[in-house]
C-alpha cells in the first residue's frame, strides 16, 4: 500500500494501538564517556545476518584500529574491523547470545588505539563507489538481527523509492544512545542524510524523534533550517508510546504508508536508517574510520553509576560494567538491548556486537517474574498490539495446532514488540507464543 | 562472578496491573451497590451477600483441589462472582438456595469449563436463570424498599418491580435511588453508575459496552413507544450493562466485536421486555450473546496491519 505523496509532513500519522511504558531515560543527559581501552577484545566473525565473515589475520599479528580483521566474499555480509591496536592472541570460539558458538578474533590491546594507517576517505563519486563505501564501513542495522546497511540500501530499480525514513524515535525504556547521538552528533547526522538521499536520488527525509526528547528534536529542527535542507528534509515529533521506533510502525507514522505484511520498507517506498548508522555513516565518509566503538547505555537498578559509554566492539560485558562502577547490589537480570525486547543473558562474560546499544542489570525486585493466571480475555493485548494480531486467537491456534488459523489470524506479521505481554494482566509470555506461532507456520511450509 | 541469573522471555518489563488488581477494582466497584441494597432491604442483604462470597470461594476452592489443578481463590474472581450473584437475588431469598446458586454458578458453569477466562457464559447470569425457572416464586418475591424498618408488617409486604406493575407507579426519582422492589444489587441506579464510573476511571473496562448497550435500549424504546428512561433505570438493565456485559471473559476481544455484543444484547433486552412473557430480559439476553460471542468474534475479526491473505500472496502486487 504505498501512496505517491512526497509532500513533507508536519504532524506525525495515526498509528494503531502501541503502550505506555515507564521512559526511565535518566542517562539522557549523560554525556558520552570513551571507555578506557580493555586489556582485551573478542571479535565475533558474525555480527550481521548472512554469511559469517572468515578472519583475515593470524595468531600473532599486530593490527591497529580499524584494520581489516575479517571478511566474505558473500553479498549479504560486512567486514570486521579491530577495535583495538595490539597482537592477535588467537582465533577461537566464544559463546554468543543466544547459546550458540562462534569465531572470534581475540585481540591482546597494547592500549595505544593507534589507528590502522591506510585509512583515508572513501571515494563516492557514483553509486557504486558509494555503496562500497557502506559496506567497508562494516555498518550493519540495529534491528537486532544486524542486516548489513548496504544491502539495505541496494535497491532493486523497480521498488522506486522515495523517502528516507530517519529512526530517532529511541522508544526502549532505559536507552538514550541515539539521544546522545543527535546531541552529540548532530553535523555528522545531517551530513550523512545528505549524503544518502543524494547518492539514492530520494525526494524527502523525514527524521521521527519521540516527544520526549525537545531538545533533540529542536537542535535537528534549527541545523536543519541553518543549512537550508528544511524543503526536504523534516523532523517529526512523535507521540512517546512503544514502539514507535519500530520499522513498520514508524513508517507509518512519517508517512502514512503500510507495509505489507511479509513486505520490505522499499516496497513501501521507504529506506530507514537508524540515527547512529547514520553518525557512523558519516564518520567513515569523512575519516575512513569505520565502525569500530558503539555508545552503550549502561543503566538499571544493579548499576552502580549509570552511564553513556564508548567501547570498543569485542569488550566483555564484565568490564564494561566495571568500568561504570560494577554492580551496587547482586544483578539477577542482565539484558543487551531494552527492557522490551532485549535478551536476558545468561552470564556476563559474553562480548558487545556492532547492533548493541545498551547493557541493564537489574537486582532481584526488577527483575522478579510476574505471577501468571489463565487468561482472562481482557482484550488489553489486542488493543495494544500495533500490528493488529489478536493474541488469544493465536494462542488458541497454537495449541490446537491449527497452521491455516494461524495464517489467516496473521500470525507471522507479529514483529515481537511485546506490547501485548507488557498489558497483560495474566502475566502471560504472549511473545514467546507469538515465537511459537511463527516457527509452526515456517516449518509448515 | 554473577550468580544465577533469571533469563526469561522479553518483554522484560509489565505495566503492573494483575488479574487480581483488576478483580479487587471490581469488587471496589461493587461495594456502593452493596451498601445501597442494605440501606434499602436491610441487613438480609448483607447475609446473602456474605452467604453468596464464601459459598462461592469455597466452591471455587474445592473444585480446583478435586480436579488437582492450581489454587485460584487468590485472583478474587470467585469473590466477584458471589458478590453479583447475591445483587441479583431477592432479599426474601433463603441463603440456603443462595449456596445453590454458588455451586451452579462456579462448579458447574466456570470450573467444569476450566476455570476463570474459559467459560463462555456469565456464570453469575447463568446461576441466576436456573434459580429463576427452578424456584421462580422465591426467586421473584419481591420486598417493599424499606420494609425493614416496619416492624409491625414483619417482613411479608410483597410487591411488584417497576416493569412488572405494567403502569409507571414509580417516580424516576425512586427509580434513580433504588426505592422500589428488585433484585438486590439492581435498584439503586445511582450506586451502580458509581461502581461504573470508579472502573472506567481505573482503566478496567471503557465505556462502550455501557453506553453502547443502554443507547441501543434507549432508541429502541423510543421505536416501540415506551418511555426510554424508564425502561433504562429499571430492571437489572443497569446493573446487567455495567457489571455483567462487560464481564471478560464472555464477551468479545476487540472494539468491533464488543459493540456488536453490546446492540444485541439491547435488542435481545427489549425484544423480551416488549414481545416476551417474561418481564425482564436482561439475564436472558447477556447469557443469549454470550453463547453468540465465538461467532460475534469470527466475523468481527481485526484485520492485521498490511494483511494480504495467504492464499492470494503470489498473485497479488
Ligand atoms: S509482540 Fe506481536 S502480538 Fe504482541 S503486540 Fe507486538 S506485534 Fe502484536
Ligand atoms: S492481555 Fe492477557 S489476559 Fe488479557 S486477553 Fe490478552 S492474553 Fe488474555
Amino acid at each position: 500500500m504505498k501512496s505517491n505523496d512526497i509532500s513533507l509532513p508536519t504532524v506525525p500519522f495515526r498509528t494503531r494501538g502501541g503502550v505506555r511504558v515507564p521512559h526511565r531515560k535518566t542517562t539522557s543527559t549523560c554525556e558520552s564517556i570513551v571507555m578506557t581501552v580493555p586489556s582485551q577484545v573478542s571479535i565475533p566473525m558474525q555480527q550481521h545476518i548472512g554469511a559469517p565473515c572468515k578472519p583475515t589475520v593470524k595468531v600473532g599479528d599486530i593490527v591497529c584500529v580499524g584494520q581489516v580483521i575479517g571478511d566474505s566474499d558473500q553479498f549479504v555480509s560486512a567486514p570486521i574491523h579491530a577495535t583495538v591496536s595490539g597482537k592477535v592472541l588467537k582465533i577461537a570460539d566464544i559463546p554468543m547470545t543466544n547459546g550458540a558458538k562462534c569465531q572470534a578474533v581475540v585481540i591482546a590491546s597494547d592500549g595505544l588505539q593507534t589507528p590502522y594507517s591506510e585509512l583515508k576517505p572513501p571515494k563516492t563519486d557514483t553509486l557504486d563507489e558509494f555503496l562500497s563505501a557502506v559496506r567497508a564501513s562494516g555498518l550493519v542495522g540495529l534491528g537486532g538481527a544486524g542486516f548489513p546497511t548496504h544491502v539495505k540500501l541496494r535497491v532493486p530499480k523497480d521498488k522506486n523509492v522515495d523517502t528516507l525514513v530517519v529512526n530517532g524515535a529511541e522508544c526502549e525504556p532505559y536507552i538514550t544512545t541515539d539521544h546522545r547521538e543527535f546531541l552529540e552528533n548532530s553535523e555528522n547526522i545531517l551530513y550523512a542524510i545528505v549524503k544518502v538521499k543524494e547518492m539514492l536520488n530520494l525526494k524527502r527525509v523525514v527524521i521521527g524523534i519521540e516527544k520526549n526528547k525537545p531538545d533533540a528534536i529542536e537542535l535537528m529542527r534549527n541545523l536543519i533550517k541553518k543549512e537550508g535542507k528544511s524543503d526536504y528534509i523534516a523532523v517529526l515529533a512523535l507521540k512517546a508510546s512503544y514502539p514507535q521506533g519500530g520499522e513498520k510502525v514508524l513508517i507509518e507514522a512519517c508517512t502514512g504508508r503500510v507495509v505489507e505484511m511479509g513486505k520490505l520498507p522499499a516496497d513501501a517506498g521507504c529506506i530507514v536508517m537508524n540515527v547512529t548508522s547514520l553518525g557512523k555513516l558519516a564518520e567513515y565518509l569523512k575519516t575512513g574510520m569505520p565502525l569500530v566503538t558503539k555508545r552503550l547505555t549502561i543503566a538499571g537498578s544493579a548499576i552502580k553509576e549509570p552511564k553513556n559509554v564508548i567501547v570498543p566492539i569485542g569488550t566483555m560485558i564484565k568490564d564494561v560494567i566495571e568500568f561504570c562502577g560494577g554492580y551496587s547490589e547482586e544483578p539477577k537480570k542482565i539484558l543487551m538491548g531494552g527492557p522490551m525486547m532485549g535478551i536476558a543473558l545468561t552470564t556476563d562474560e559474553l562480548f558487545i556486537l556492532k547492533q548493541n546499544n545498551a547493557i541493564l542489570a537489574f537486582n532481584e525486585k526488577d527483575a522478579r517474574l510476574m505471577e501468571t493466571t489463565d487468561c482472562i480475555r481482557c482484550g488489553r493485548c489486542v488493543a495494544s498490539c500495533p500490528m493488529g494480531l489478536m493474541p488469544p486467537l493465536i494462542s488458541r491456534a497454537v495449541k490446537l495446532n491449527e497452521i491455516e488459523e494461524l495464517k489467516s489470524l496473521g500470525a507471522m506479521n507479529c514483529m515481537e514488540c511485546g506490547c501485548c505481554s507488557f498489558s497483560c494482566p495474566a502475566g502471560k509470555y504472549i511473545v514467546q507464543t507469538m515465537r511459537t506461532a511463527k516457527a509452526m507456520i515456517r516449518s509448515a511450509k | 562472578m554473577v550468580g544465577k541469573l533469571y533469563a526469561s522471555s522479553s518483554p522484560h518489563l509489565r505495566q503492573g496491573d494483575t488479574t487480581r488488581k483488576i478483580m479487587l477494582d471490581v469488587i471496589i466497584a461493587l461495594l456502593p451497590a452493596c451498601i445501597a441494597s442494605v440501606v434499602i432491604f436491610g441487613y438480609m442483604s448483607a447475609v446473602l451477600i456474605a452467604v453468596s462470597v464464601v459459598s462461592c470461594v469455597i466452591c471455587e476452592y474445592i473444585c480446583r483441589r478435586i480436579m488437582k489443578r492450581n489454587n485460584t481463590i487468590g485472583d478474587l474472581s470467585a469473590v466477584v462472582t458471589g458478590i453479583l450473584l447475591a445483587l441479583n437475588y431477592p432479599v426474601s431469598l433463603s441463603p440456603l438456595i443462595a449456596i445453590g446458586g454458588s455451586v451452579v454458578a462456579i462448579v458447574i458453569v466456570k470450573q467444569m469449563f476450566g476455570g476463570i477466562g474459559q467459560n463462555f457464559v456469565n456464570p453469575a447470569l447463568t446461576a441466576r436463570i436456573v434459580l429463576l425457572t427452578s424456584f421462580s416464586s422465591k426467586m421473584s418475591n419481591w420486598t417493599e424498599p424499606f420494609a425493614y424498618l416496619n416492624k409491625n408488617a414483619a417482613d411479608a409486604v410483597s410487591t411488584a418491580t417497576p416493569l412488572a406493575d405494567g403502569e409507571h407507579l414509580t417516580s424516576y426519582f425512586d427509580l434513580f435511588f433504588g426505592i422500589h422492589g428488585g433484585c438486590l444489587g439492581e435498584t439503586c441506579v445511582l450506586a451502580i453508575l458509581l461502581g461504573g464510573i470508579y472502573l472506567v476511571a481505573r482503566r478496567v473496562i471503557t465505556p462502550l459496552i455501557p453506553l453502547t448497550y443502554m443507547g441501543t435500549v434507549a432508541i429502541l424504546s423510543l421505536c416501540f413507544g415506551l418511555d426510554p428512561i424508564y425502561q433504562l433505570l429499571s430492571g437489572g438493565l443497569m446493573l446487567g450493562a455495567v457489571f455483567m456485559a462487560t464481564d471478560y471473559t464472555t464477551t468479545p476481544l476487540s472494539n468491533l466485536g464488543r459493540f456488536v455484543f453490546a446492540v444485541g444484547c439491547g435488542l435481545l433486552t427489549m425484544l423480551i421486555r416488549q414481545f416476551g412473557s417474561l418481564p425482564e430480559g436482561v439475564s436472558f439476553s447477556i447469557v443469549i450473546m454470550n453463547i453468540l460471542v465465538p461467532y460475534i468474534e469470527k466475523f468481527t475479526r481485526l484485520k492485521p496491519k498490511g494483511f494480504i491473505k495467504p492464499k492470494k500472496e503470489s498473485a497479488s502486487k
